[in-house]
């Protein structure tokens, strides 16, 4: 299915970072529609600034990220909002508005972006938090729940506008393995039961192997990526020692030790 | 004393025999291996017999080891397990070179960074400011996102909520004024005008300007506190990349609140402040209440009254805007947002400091 699909996201000779000195170079990706993509690498390796620069929190240095045919870098502020708003983001610790509880936060992107009724809204907002296992909750802060729950709220939240594309910071992050893994089922069921497309920065193998379609490994030795492909492949047929040290925990690779 | 520790040197190796108990009396010098390492390739670390060791000993090897690393062959020659172990981790990567030694600026260079550095930042606070009066523009036309209930929140907070140490604070200073005034008035038996002297003072400007520094301390530091810890949270992302204009969701709620209450609790300062004097004048020096009353409500201009509501306004305009300000431009860290709670505060006084005098120079211009 995935082979025919559309590309979504072309990321073409990106050059990421803060200003003047680079992180990553000439990074240059292609994402089908409907794909799990996962975006890998050491921790401090510039996966969250690539996260970041391709959700338009952070200008790129140069290059190009094309999503639906626009291009992110030099796109009016205004196509820019609009690009935007078509995708959902789940931050690494969920970003919940701490003053608004779960109702209120999941509402707000449907009150700014939709002329619903209050009560269509409710309906939404009720299922949303019913999806992602907090049916209930409505009431609650962000400061009442706890950490895993408060990522499903941001998921909740993510997914209120019915994006076509899903980004995720480290969902793993700070999560025991069973609710990780739960996490992980509930990325899966949304990828297959929206088609929407899901772009996902890890460096949890578990988590990674068992959801990733496609992938791309940021090494930052080099400055820039090393291996893409499905992290299932890539550990059968690994392209580098540096991309098999990391999807074998380092167990595989002696040469490190010297 | 038993022989320690052994420098040998070799054809190209230098060899350092480790003896005996090296928790005591054990110590080497960088300089001197540095000095037996001259032209040598190898640097071998042998144990002969070492019968006792701790981290101090390993903390003095490394700290020798550290200068030569990368440039010579450091070899471990059957050393203590946890020793050998130790070392080889220490020793696995070569210190961080600091990148580009810091040079020290001349004057000039520091006087151009530091003008560059400056301009920057009014061109920054400026950006904010038309930002900031945009969303006036955008609530006029409806299209500002905000939600009704920070509005009231935000109310509720500098509203009735800062009435009380309002109050207390402007009595006190009415009691002050009036108390140092009649120091000085009584010498010409001119007593009585401290009334006047209280309501003046108290109407024109220094209700104006302790509830503004109340408010800057109070409020101004609480919106830096929250926005910048919402910025440490991501939830600034989260509204940057919802497509929320940051302006409008925090800015405009608070805004409109603190300049909706700024005149009321200039009104409530101002009459605290006049019944501190009349306390003082009643209670200390012995003016009748009638007395106080009459000559207070001569001194009373509305002229007065609304240049200090006036002031009032801009102070409120002017705690918002740097409390927002800094909050939002907070960095990523718990230390930073107490940078931001700090700089909001200084700020506010100073430019309200700033704004009294101009507004002060205007009226005089007007001649009110």
């Amino acid at each position: 299915m995935t082979n025919n699909s559309p590309i979504i996201i072309s990321v073409k000779d990106l050059n990421i970072g803060y200003e003047g000195h680079a992180v990553m170079k000439h990074l240059s990706f292609e994402i089908k529609k409907g794909d799990i993509f996962i975006i890998m690498g050491g921790s401090g390796c510039g996966k969250s600034t690539l996260l970041r620069t391709m959700t338009g929190l952070l200008p790129a240095l140069s290059g190009h990220i094309i999503v639906n045919g626009i291009d992110m870098v030099t796109a009016s502020e205004e196509k820019k909002k609009y690009l935007v708003t078509q995708c959902g983001i789940l931050y690494q610790s969920g970003a919940l508005f701490s003053s608004m509880n779960l109702f209120e936060n999941v509402a707000l992107p449907l009150q700014q972006y939709t002329s619903y009724s209050s009560e269509k809204i409710r309906e939404i907002v009720e299922f949303k938090l019913a999806l992602v296992g907090l049916a209930g909750f409505e009431k609650f802060y962000p400061s009442e729940i706890s950490g895993g729950m408060r990522k499903r709220a941001g998921l909740a939240r993510a997914l209120a506008l019915d994006p076509e594309i899903l980004y995720f910071d480290e969902p793993s992050a700070g999560l025991d393995p069973v609710s990780s893994k739960h996490l992980d089922d509930l990325i899966l069921e949304i990828n297959k039961s929206l088609d929407t497309t899901i772009i996902v920065v890890t460096h949890e193998l578990p988590s990674l192997f068992a959801i990733g379609k496609n992938s791309i490994f940021l090494d930052n030795k080099i400055k820039t990526f090393s291996a893409k492909g499905n992290p299932k492949e890539l550990l059968k047929n690994p392209p580098n020692e540096r991309v098999l040290a990391f999807l074998t925990r380092g167990v595989s690779d002696e040469t490190r030790a010297k | 004393m038993e022989e320690i520790s052994s420098l040998k040197e070799e054809k190209d190796s230098v060899t350092l025999i480790l003896t005996g108990d090296l928790t005591k009396n054990f110590s080497i010098t960088a300089e001197s291996i540095l000095k037996s390492l001259k032209g040598k390739k190898q640097f071998i670390l042998k144990n002969d017999n070492i019968s006792n060791w701790d981290q101090t000993s390993i903390i003095t090897l490394y700290n020798c080891l550290k200068y030569f690393l990368g440039y010579v062959d450091i070899k471990l020659q059957n050393l203590p397990e946890g020793m050998e172990c130790l070392l080889s981790l220490a020793l696995q990567i070569h210190p961080k070179k600091e990148n580009s030694p810091t040079q020290k600026q001349d004057f000039l260079e520091h006087f151009g960074s530091w003008g560059i550095f400056i301009t920057q930042r009014i061109k920054f606070g400026l950006d904010f400011l038309k930002q900031v009066l945009a969303t006036w523009g955008h609530q006029i036309t409806g299209t500002a996102v905000y939600r009704k209930k920070d509005f009231w929140l935000a109310l509720e907070d500098c509203g009735p909520r800062a009435i009380m140490i309002v109050s207390l604070i402007s009595f006190m200073v009415g009691l002050i004024l009036a108390f140092v005034g009649a120091i000085q008035l009584k010498t010409f038996g001119a007593q009585i005008y401290v009334a006047s002297l209280v309501t003046i003072g108290m109407m024109r400007i220094m209700g104006a300007v302790m509830t503004g520094i109340i408010m800057a301390g109070r409020t101004g530091a609480s919106y830096a506190a929250t926005i910048g810890t919402m910025q440490v949270n991501e939830e600034l992302d989260a509204l940057q990349t919802m497509g929320i204009p940051k302006p409008d969701f925090l800015v405009l709620p608070r805004m409109n609140a603190i300049l909706l209450s700024m005149p009321i609790l200039v009104l409530i300062s101002d009459f605290m402040g006049i019944i501190g004097g009349c306390f003082v004048c009643v209670f200390l020096w012995d003016i009748p209440l009638s007395e106080y009353i009459r000559y207070s409500t001569m001194a009373f201009s509305i002229e007065n009254f609304l240049v200090g509501i006036f002031h009032g306004l801009v102070f409120g305009f002017v705690i918002t805007l740097c409390g927002c300000y800094f909050g939002i431009n907070c960095g990523r860290n718990a230390d930073s947002v107490g940078k931001a709670t700090t700089n909001s505060v200084v700020y506010a006084i100073v430019w309200m400091i700033i704004m009294t005098g101009i507004i002060t120079l205007i009226c005089e211009g007007l001649g009110i």
